[in-house]
């Protein structure tokens, strides 16, 4: 049965909200934030931003990282840029237009109010990254520069050559090792969270495990926030990096976080093709490339195999360009993934696998000349040229879409409190306020507003509540019962004893879901991939071997967790695509589609947010957020 | 083709030793880490304990992944990492030696991973600008020459990964630590603080038992991302400076 959830919007018009906000929520005066504990999870953009921030205010931090350094969170990875409202192109940009571009991009299936506070706080974070030594990409003048990014007609993209996400981790890492120097903030690295404790209905501490000694650990707060990033990996394949996984936040779905819009899964035009079996991993090459790459498939079949330089200019299908004339090859991720896909399955496929298309620079480098090309994206084609061999300055490079973001993940309210109170999520970890798909250069963003410039005001809303609780103690019933419950699990992982390592698991379930839940989706496929997935899970817990000991460094072990836990949001995934009878951003249901093939919403009956709770070992229970459209038309999206 | 490793164990049943594993079907398109993958489902399957290594994004930016291979961090190829290198690079039948990180400041954890946390202490001494959430100014009031700030950024794109200690045959920590000095030092943003900032980050490096520099340069050789032993320079004439002609004695 499902009911309807309070996502606590403010009142007020969409421009007021937030300023309202702020000037109302309750406030925990400097002498007693001293006394509240505050649990981060998680050290990338969101979690190394929220953990400073909340130090420099003075709360007592505790921040955990699986990694062996906070530097190492996946973030680090993003290339491309950040987007911003400054209008420092004089371009037409504004805070509303972000705010439109994003809901827009989303497909109208994001929460108008976060997103215009997004579009608010946008500028505060170039400026915060500036002061924190931050070197973005500058002009000969010394002013900050800009680009393009897929889905807008203005340049609002702040960039760091292609290691943007890098730069602004270190920022947010270099400001965290500040906190942990002056003491607000305890770093415990190379300990992974394992369960959420409740108490009182009220989320107050984690059950955490040193990854060294395989020791159990009690942490006690007054509030925990996860910001553990998206679970990508569950189609083993991703541009993910490899550690990346849902544990944290499927853990807390379980002690009753609901799950929002699990489906809702990026899948990114410009990667680097599968090469065969063993592969571990996808490369992703920044959409900061459609700038000045072009994609093209041949027009006939017979020449998918041969030299592309040898195809004439009329034998070759610009499909971008063709089909989406005023945004061509920058039309958003969705869409061009969808578009390479169609290109494949009619055949016109490129490589020995069909599964590739082609990013051309020729004209860039005819147009602009190599070395302004270069300047701009030298790395990424080094990049390319150590992955594949093939050097792209002379010939073009060939792509296909992987998975790559989740925009799913745990729900939460306004201020960012997921259904469990005490319990928050920011950054990926959180269903956030990218709707259905998610716009280029808008996660760095997201993560760090919500770190440096949101949390730090709501928190505040429900800890100065807090103020009369006093220190938690870890010595309680509740404690003890959930480390006994994870100390169980692990002994039951330890000593399966079958016959399958658990990456063939993993790599089964990845094909379930790319195949099934992938980049396109259909009643029939959804409902086996439910069977499938769940005689997956019982051949997992009968035959699955894990190595070593639960007593050591045992990465074996820690994979088998993770897997396990991949496999039950698996198929919650299934299960919302399954019900979600229409088509949006990343979310292609097949039964659903115009004429011209572009994905077909169905607003009367799935304008609103999907937000599951776990149902135990019976079926999950969907609640509603519907979505309410106050200042946005909402409109048949079309970027032609 | 088929090729051979011999990679150090350590901890578990291994005391610390080199360990044979002979001919490994490897595809010339795998990576490096991919081939490890291989070789640890093999030995999974045997019921033997997998090699452990660290390893993250597999795209040469985290600096999770080490190694040292056939004597070299990171591998024989220039400006990469080891997850970066592909199988293509060798040829059918060689004896390819897999080692850890080896420092003193970086004491194993088992087989191939090592602790490399001395760098987080480093830069917990003093490697940031002190500005809190929400002082910043503007960010186009601080115009910076587009030159300088390329050159901060090529001392920023370090990725903590430690090949200039592994390199190094004093394990010295001083291409790390200057990258960060100089990525700072560079920005008007990180002048108010230099001064302080490089007196506490070399007073760390040392007090984590990194060895001095003698200008082997081997670092910059090794460096997955070519960080210049200009940087080195830079942190040097910084040191001196703040020893020796600190702003507050000319007030």
């Amino acid at each position: 049965m499902a009911t309807a959830i309070d996502s606590k919007i403010p009142a007020g018009n969409i421009t007021e909200k937030w300023e309202s906000y702020k000037g109302h929520v309750p406030l925990v005066a400097p002498n007693n934030k001293r006394r509240i504990d505050v649990i981060i999870v998680g050290s990338g953009l969101a979690g190394a931003s929220a953990a400073a921030s909340l130090g420099e205010l003075g709360y007592n931090v505790k921040c955990f990282t699986f990694h062996d350094s906070p530097r190492r969170a996946h973030s680090i990875a993003a290339q491309g840029g950040i987007n911003a409202a400054k209008n420092y192109r004089n371009d037409g940009d504004s805070v509303y237009r972000l705010f439109y571009d994003t809901i827009k991009g989303g497909d109208f299936r994001a929460r108008e109010a976060n997103v215009h506070r997004l579009a608010e706080v946008s500028g505060d974070i170039i400026d915060q990254c500036v002061a924190q030594g931050v070197p973005f990409a500058r002009e000969y003048g010394g002013l900050l520069d800009n680009r393009s990014f897929g889905g807008t007609q203005v340049s609002r993209t702040f960039y760091a050559r292609g290691q943007t996400g890098q730069q602004l981790l270190i920022g947010a890492y270099q400001a965290l090792s500040r906190q942990v120097a002056l003491g607000t903030v305890k770093l415990y690295n190379r300990h992974e969270m394992l369960d959420t404790v409740v108490v009182d209905g009220k989320c107050r501490g984690i059950i955490v495990r040193n990854l060294l000694t395989g020791e159990l650990e009690r942490h006690a707060a007054h509030a925990v926030v996860l910001c553990t990033g998206g679970y990508g990996n569950v189609f083993y394949l991703s541009t993910n990096a490899m550690m990346c996984n849902t544990t944290a936040t499927w853990r807390a779905h379980r002690r009753g976080a609901f799950f929002g819009n699990p489906c809702y899964t990026q899948i990114h035009p410009t990667c680097i093709p599968v090469s065969g079996e063993y592969q571990s991993k996808l490369t992703l090459m920044s959409e900061s490339l459609r700038n000045d790459g072009r994609c093209w498939v041949p027009k006939k079949a017979e020449d998918r195999l041969k030299d592309p330089r040898q195809i004439p200019e009329e034998d070759r299908d610009y499909y971008l360009e063709r089909r989406y004339p005023a945004f061509g090859n920058l039309v958003p991720r969705d869409i061009a993934s969808r578009a390479a896909k169609v290109a494949c399955d009619e055949g016109l496929g490129v490589g020995k696998s069909g599964l590739a298309v082609y990013l051309d620079f020729a004209d860039a480098i005819k147009r602009k000349g190599k070395a302004a090309v270069e300047l701009a994206y030298g790395n990424l084609f080094d990049m390319y040229a150590k992955i594949t061999g093939e050097n792209p300055y002379e010939t073009p490079m060939r792509i296909y879409p992987a998975v790559h973001y989740t925009m799913g993940g745990l729900w939460v309210d306004y201020d960012l409190m997921t259904s469990v109170p005490g319990l928050y999520a920011c950054g990926e970890a959180n269903f956030s306020d990218h709707g259905a798909n998610r716009l280029g250069a808008s996660a760095l963003m997201q993560g760090l507003a919500d770190g440096y410039f949101v949390l730090p005001y709501t928190i505040g809303s429900y800890l100065s509540k807090e103020i009369r609780t006093g220190a938690i103690s870890t010595n309680t019933p509740e404690f003890e019962q959930v480390e006994k419950e994870v100390r169980e699990r692990i002994n039951q992982l330890m000593n399966l004893g079958g016959s399958q390592s658990v990456e063939s698991f993993h790599r089964r379930l990845g094909k379930i879901m790319w195949d099934k839940c992938g980049m396109a989706r259909n009643a029939e496929g959804l409902k086996q991939a439910i069977q499938e997935i769940q005689a997956l899970k019982a051949e997992f817990w009968k035959d699955a071997f894990v190595p070593g000991s639960a007593n050591d460094f045992n990465p074996e072990l820690e994979k088998a967790w993770r897997v396990a836990d991949f496999i039950e949001l698996g198929e919650l995934m299934c299960r919302d695509a399954l019900h979600r009878n229409e088509s949006c951003g990343g979310h292609f249901r097949e039964e659903y589609q115009t004429d011209k093939g572009e994905a077909e919403r169905d607003d009367v009956n799935f304008q609103y947010v999907a937000a599951w709770e776990w149902g135990g070992n019976g079926e999950p229970v969907l609640h509603k957020e519907p979505l309410v459209y106050e200042e946005i038309e909402v409109v048949q999206r079309s970027y032609e | 083709m088929k090729l051979n490793l011999k990679i150090w164990r350590q901890g578990g049943k291994y005391k610390g030793e080199f360990v044979n594993y002979p001919n490994l079907e490897v595809n010339p398109d795998m990576s490096f880490l991919e081939m490890l993958d291989v070789l640890n489902e093999e030995l999974v399957s045997k019921r033997e304990e997998p090699v452990a290594f660290e390893h993250d994004c597999r795209e040469g930016i985290c600096g999770t992944c080490s190694l040292v291979i056939d004597g070299q961090a990171h591998g024989p190829m220039k400006g990469t990492t080891t997850c970066q290198v592909h199988m293509r690079h060798y040829h059918e039948g060689e004896t390819i030696v897999i080692e850890p990180f080896r420092a003193q400041s970086f004491p194993v954890i088992k087989d191939l991973v090592v602790d490399r946390s001395a760098f987080d202490r480093i830069i917990q001494s003093g490697g940031y600008v002190s500005v809190n959430t929400g002082q910043a100014q503007d960010a186009n009031a601080i115009p910076i020459e587009k030159e300088q700030a390329s050159h901060s950024f090529d001392a920023a794109a370090c990725i903590g990964c430690g090949a200039c200690v592994a390199a190094c045959p004093n394990s010295s920590a001083m291409l790390f630590t200057s990258a960060k000095v100089s990525h700072l030092a560079l920005l008007p943003q990180g002048l108010v603080e230099h001064q302080k900032r490089v007196l506490a980050m070399v007073a760390q490096m040392d007090k984590e038992g990194f060895g001095k520099c003698s200008n082997v340069t081997a670092c910059e050789a090794e460096c997955p991302k070519e960080i210049s032993v200009e940087n080195i320079a830079r942190m040097n004439r910084e040191y001196m400076g703040a020893v020796f002609a600190s702003d507050k004695k000319m007030v």
